[in-house]
């Protein structure tokens, strides 16, 4: 029996980083937010019957600590521990409202799930209004073993909807980067997505030489990244179901910082081949680049605005780097770029809040890179972290959190800001450094 | 000789390190004449000595193939111009080889704007060698951004080895 457990720990030793269910990314809640709403999220009833062919004595997964971990790290909620349930109600009809408003909570989730004979699941549930006793969403969701994770992340965003008004971002992806060693003490760069909340971690890139800046397409189904494979920088996009590769930009100089178009169909990228770092367009389906700008200052970290209108991006064109932005009309005509930061002397690589009015960046305050989200039609600026390292802010689809890449105990990390900064979260990968975080667009199916 | 080199690298590093990081005057006085060569050659060939001399200290150029920069300048240094002018004649001597001038940054601020930073560094050095009769064909350069730090430090002392371009020969 030991010799089995230490082989079993032998294989997630040898295969533990990519294999998928397995948490290579852990969540440590740091901060949350007082007066988050109480919930409770009753262990999902399991109609699985005993012990006969094919079936188990308890769900394939617990769908609702899945549900119950995202909402806590929405900083949004705080669930009741499950110690502290006063029943199990697996259906809205089997509910004692009394008992659970004592118990001081506003929401309950109950539900179940069913195996079918042809060996899907229907997973049901109720999200219930503890003073209005009724029920404000209820879905049944067909699902397979291996979605389930998926599953119970559809029902966090649903119950996120139905109390805050807007769409969670639980069913997303993040992209990042790795970097270990190997037992030569080599590096090992490794581009991976990963569910929202760092399960079901999936390699699609290994290279002894540095990846960089993953960008995804807005259907999820591509991702464009940054390779010096060949010995230098140059642009890939790349398939996450097939794994396959296409270089899109190998030019004498810089190949760098590609950002996928809203329409999926252009990547704004920056290029050297004429003299110095310049933002061009490049149109996937042509094959050709547009330059957007001309100076003989650095222009590089382009991102889109939500609704293609124009870009903003990294400039040096003053003294220090400051963020500018330039509108790029439907038939390719351009404006004149202006001038989008004013406070500190060192604001760059932006990404813009789904809805266009803000826009995160890395600002340097007191000798420290932090993460700032400048507010667009007031131009505040507010900054959201407190540590001296941190870089690569992004969005997530929903625009409630940010999530970035910064410094812990002297290891590269992974952290996530509400927008208002009073909820925080950091990731870490089990050992080595995680940098660059990506998040998804929504899933479109 | 590629052994040999990369041990005068080494040397010169650890020296620059025991300069940046020593705070007792003895100490640091020690350690660089130890060193070597760092700070005498600058000196030696500003002041117009014997051609032995001269070409000594050029010799001391040629050995150090790392010029260092301040943070977010890709300014040229005076240090740096000498080195670099001593690779400029022996390429510009020898067009048989080539160089390539790899440029870097440090882990502060963001990674594509190093890499566009360390791409101007690079840039910088390779402009004042063609000044001085480089042929383009001789130089290329590659920037890394931060990707590839020398020292791994989070603080000054190794950032101010991360800022740099390296000088590798090829072809000879």
């Amino acid at each position: 029996m030991k010799k089995y457990y230490r082989f079993v720990m032998f294989l997630f030793f040898i295969f533990g980083i990519s294999r998928t269910g397995f948490a290579a990314l852990t969540i440590d809640i740091t901060q949350g937010i007082d007066g988050a709403l109480p919930i409770a999220v009753v262990p999902f009833a399991w109609s699985g019957t005993g012990p006969t062919r094919g079936a188990s004595t308890s769900a394939p997964e617990d769908i609702a600590a899945i549900v119950a971990s995202d909402l806590r790290r929405s900083g949004r909620f705080a669930p009741v521990p499950k110690s502290d349930l006063v029943g199990r109600p697996s259906h809205g009809s089997q509910v004692n409202y009394t008992a659970w408003r004592a118990l001081g909570v506003d929401n309950l989730v109950v539900g179940h799930i069913t195996p079918l004979v042809d060996g899907t699941y229907e997973v049901q549930f109720q999200l219930l209004d503890m003073f209005k006793a009724e029920q404000l969403v209820g879905y049944k969701i067909r699902s397979r073993r291996s979605n389930l994770r998926r599953t119970a992340h559809q029902i966090s965003d649903l119950i996120y909807k139905a109390l805050m008004g807007v769409k969670g971002a639980f069913d997303t992806n993040i992209s990042y980067v790795t970097v270990t060693k190997n037992r030569r003490g080599q590096k090992v760069y490794r581009l991976a997505i990963a569910d929202s909340d760092g399960f079901n971690e999936k390699v699609i890139l290994e290279s002894s030489q540095p990846l960089m800046s993953p960008s995804w397409s807005p259907n999820g189904l591509q991702i464009a990244y940054v390779s010096f494979g060949r010995g230098r920088p140059e642009v890939y996009v790349q398939s996450i179901l097939t794994g396959q590769a296409k270089r899109i930009a190998s030019y004498p100089g810089l190949n760098n910082a590609p950002a996928w178009s809203p329409d999926g169909k252009k990547l704004a990228l920056t290029l050297s081949k004429d003299g110095n770092a310049e933002i061009y367009i490049h149109n996937l389906l042509r094959g050709t680049n547009q330059r957007i700008t001309r100076n003989n200052a650095i222009d590089t970290e382009p991102t889109w605005f939500p609704d293609g209108s124009g870009i903003i991006f990294t400039s040096d064109r003053g003294r220090g780097p400051q963020l500018y932005q330039v509108k790029i009309g439907a038939n390719g005509a351009r404006g004149r770029p202006s001038r989008l930061t004013f406070e500190g002397s060192y604001n760059a690589r932006a990404s813009i809040s789904p809805d266009g009015k803000f826009v995160a960046m890395v600002h340097r305050i007191e000798g420290s890179y932090r993460i700032a989200v400048l507010e667009r039609e007031t131009g505040y600026l507010r900054v959201l972290t407190e540590s001296r390292l941190d870089e690569s802010p992004s969005f997530a689809p929903n625009g409630s959190m940010i999530i970035y890449a910064t410094e812990y105990k002297n290891r590269g990390v992974l952290a996530a800001v509400s927008v208002d900064g009073r909820a925080r979260q950091r990731l870490q990968l089990n050992q080595g450094d995680v940098r660059e975080p990506a998040w998804s667009f929504f899933k479109q199916n | 000789m590629k052994k040999q080199l990369s041990i005068v690298l080494l040397i010169s590093v650890f020296g620059l390190m025991a300069g940046c990081s020593s705070t007792s005057k003895e100490d640091t006085t020690g350690e660089t004449s130890a060193a070597g060569s760092d700070k005498t050659s600058g000196a030696d060939v500003g002041s117009g000595s014997s051609a032995t001399e001269m070409k000594s200290g050029q010799q001391d150029a040629l050995s150090k193939r790392v010029v260092y920069f301040d943070f977010d300048s890709s300014d040229v240094t005076s240090e740096a111009r000498e080195i670099i002018s001593a690779h400029a004649q022996n390429l510009a001597q020898n067009s048989n080889l080539s160089v390539v001038l790899e440029g870097h940054a440090d882990e502060r601020g963001t990674r594509e704007y190093n890499v566009a930073l360390g791409e101007r560094r690079a840039k910088a050095v390779k402009q004042l060698m063609v000044v001085q009769g480089v042929q383009g064909s001789q130089i290329q350069v590659i920037s890394f951004g931060e990707e590839r730090p020398a020292a791994i430090g989070h603080d000054e002392s190794s950032w101010s080895l991360n800022r740099r371009v390296e000088l590798l020969y090829s072809g000879s």
